[in-house]
């Protein structure tokens, strides 16, 4: 194994270019950071009957996650133990009982493991039994699951998955416990943008409430002018609700607070966020509280966040009930999912919500998220400039102490924080 | 003019110059084309029906057309510094639907919509469904509906009206 000390790029306030651009970086953070980590696949509502399935990206691996004969989940490769078709090409279906490669025919159970291989008898004394292809499919890693969240992790070495998650599952709970049934549901399709940009710029600003003043001055000037226009006192629409608060001023963002946890994750947006105000449902609450007591149901709807960071793959919140999830494509290239859910036995409208923010806020023809992409995607370009190698993460760098610990929102500790992670996943050795 | 007075060469004009004021970033004049409750809709697949409980890119009322409008042309739109462009090549439309006596026209138009930004070009082929009716001030857009032939893909930032 080649030796790479993550110190000469991530230093304790700057970072260097080289993290964003060099693909051999980009090769090794699949091989080690996204391989150590406990990565999102997935959502079991998304396989709800033995047999069902769906496809996805693990780090740069072709995987499946589908539902096992004995109810549990597993994620393979996709990838035929014989020549490496992949067993399934659909974003998702219903594989039966079986997986049948299509290419010559070699089947597998569920589980992965090898059910028949076409003319078996002609394999006698060719080594066959010795090599790997018997064994069946790859099993990607182990695999865990949360309130129907399934994370997987390739790498055997590392914290188990309730230490490595640490807080966020509480965080998974809160925004579970946003139906009154407990349950969510993945509901109303998942859009993708294509991010000409390196998946870390984009992390990054999902943790920087300190940018909007300046970078979305354009859509929140010009809803404020157009909603100006309105007689005063008329009712103000949801979409209106969720597009306002961009405008706030940085005492807003300073005060919405933040908690650092340890292993990279975070919680933007501990006091209060832009999705605090929303208009309550009626009956909603007391529908919560019946069936989780006053107490729970209160912190259920008293927990706002602006983004809960789950590192390196996934960014939630608790209302909306939406979920962002990167899928590195290459050190310049990421792909962006905005998802849904729908909490099972509650009104409808807390799913119509999640689409309205998603198209609003992280669609590829959000007004919102235009200003961002220019600018990630103006970054990668600019940094590969000579000139200055380094990129600024100063800003409150003089009180910073291990996680946990509670910073004010517009705190640059919360990148800081990333890239401790950063540098202890990259290592050449990961701690147990 | 009454509906029954409408001609199929009025509806395929209509669509023609809609594009147009597009394409010439006259977004008054374009937005004066939707009737008041009229939306502009571009979902996220082909095949859904529900814009509210299903994903879409875009889903715009009069209110959400015009800060989106508004915002194109705010001198803070950072991915407007240089101004993009876009360009609409559309097939002749196809009147799918001429029913004067309910006032509701309908139209097939497939198009390849151009975007320049930033020095990126996008190209984007689909298929545009306009549902007019007949007000006071002419031919009006009830919806507009555009079915991306990538839609259910990864798409790149798109900035402009398909």
């Amino acid at each position: 194994m080649t030796s790479f000390d993550p110190g000469q790029l991530v230093q304790r306030a700057q970072v260097h270019r080289d993290i964003y651009l060099d693909p051999t970086v980009f090769a090794l953070e699949m091989e080690r950071l996204w391989a150590r980590s406990w990565l999102f696949v997935g959502h079991d509502s998304q396989v709800p009957e033995v047999g069902d399935y769906i496809t996805t990206v693990l780090g740069g691996q072709n995987v499946l996650m589908l539902r096992r004969t004995d109810g549990s989940i597993g994620v393979l490769h996709n990838r035929c133990a014989h020549k490496g078709a992949p067993l399934c090409s659909d974003a998702a279906g219903h594989a039966g009982r079986t997986l049948r490669c299509p290419y010559h025919g070699w089947s597998y159970r569920l589980d992965g493991t090898l059910l028949g291989v076409p003319m078996r008898e002609s394999y006698e004394g060719s080594g066959f039994e010795q090599c790997q292809a018997p064994q069946g499919l790859s099993p990607y890693g182990a695999v865990a699951t949360h309130r129907g969240f399934v994370f997987a992790r390739a790498s055997e070495v590392g914290p188990p998955f309730a230490d490595a998650m640490g807080d966020v599952l509480g965080a998974i709970d809160l925004l579970a416990d946003r139906s009154p049934e407990g349950r969510l549901r993945v509901a109303g399709g998942v859009l993708r943008t294509l991010v000409h940009a390196n998946w870390k710029i984009y992390l990054e600003n999902v943790n920087d409430a300190f940018h909007p003043v300046t970078t979305h001055a354009s859509v929140t000037q010009s809803a404020q002018a157009v909603w100006g226009e309105r007689p005063e006192g008329e009712p103000k629409p949801a979409a209106m609700q969720q597009l306002l608060p961009f405008g706030s001023g940085y005492e807003f963002f300073d005060r919405m607070g933040a908690r650092l946890l340890p292993h990279g994750h975070s919680i933007l947006g501990t006091q209060k966020s832009l999705h605090s105000a929303y208009d309550a449902l009626g009956g909603y609450a007391q529908a919560l509280a019946a069936a989780h007591g006053a107490e729970r149901a209160q912190a259920v709807l008293g927990f706002a966040p602006q983004n809960v960071v789950a590192y390196p793959s996934i960014a939630l919140k608790g209302v909306p009930q939406v979920m962002r999830v990167l899928r590195p494509l290459a050190a310049d290239r990421t792909i962006v999912e905005a998802w849904a859910f729908e909490p099972v036995g509650a009104p409808r409208e807390l799913l119509a919500a999640g689409l309205l923010y998603n198209r609003q806020v992280f669609s590829p023809l959000s007004m919102v998220a235009h200003d961002d992409l220019h600018l990630f995607e103006g970054i990668q370009r600019a940094l590969a400039a000579r000139g200055n190698p380094w990129v600024s993460l100063h800003r409150g760098a003089d009180a910073d102490a291990p996680a946990p610990r509670e910073v004010s929102g517009i705190d640059e500790a919360l990148l800081r924080h990333q890239y401790r992670a950063w540098a202890a996943l990259m290592a050449d050795e990961v701690a147990a | 003019m009454t509906p029954h007075d409408v001609t199929r060469e009025m509806l395929v004009d209509f669509v023609v110059h809609e594009a147009q004021l597009l394409d010439e970033g006259r977004y008054s004049e374009w937005n004066a084309l939707f009737n008041d409750d009229g939306w502009y809709w571009l979902p996220a697949a082909p095949h859904y029906d529900d814009p509210l409980h299903q994903a879409s890119h875009l889903y715009d009322d009069k209110l959400l057309r015009t800060v989106r409008l508004a915002r194109l042309q705010s001198p803070r739109a950072h991915s407007q510094q240089p101004p993009g462009r876009s360009h609409h090549l559309l097939q002749t439309p196809a009147v799918l639907v001429m029913a004067p006596q309910d006032n509701r026209f309908e139209l097939r138009t497939p198009f390849i919509y151009t975007e320049l930004r930033s020095g990126r070009t996008t190209q984007l082929p689909g298929v545009a469904r306009h549902h007019l009716t007949l007000g006071a001030h002419g031919l009006r857009i009830r919806l507009k509906r555009v079915d991306l032939l990538h839609a259910d893909t990864a798409l790149p930032a798109i900035e402009f009206y398909l």
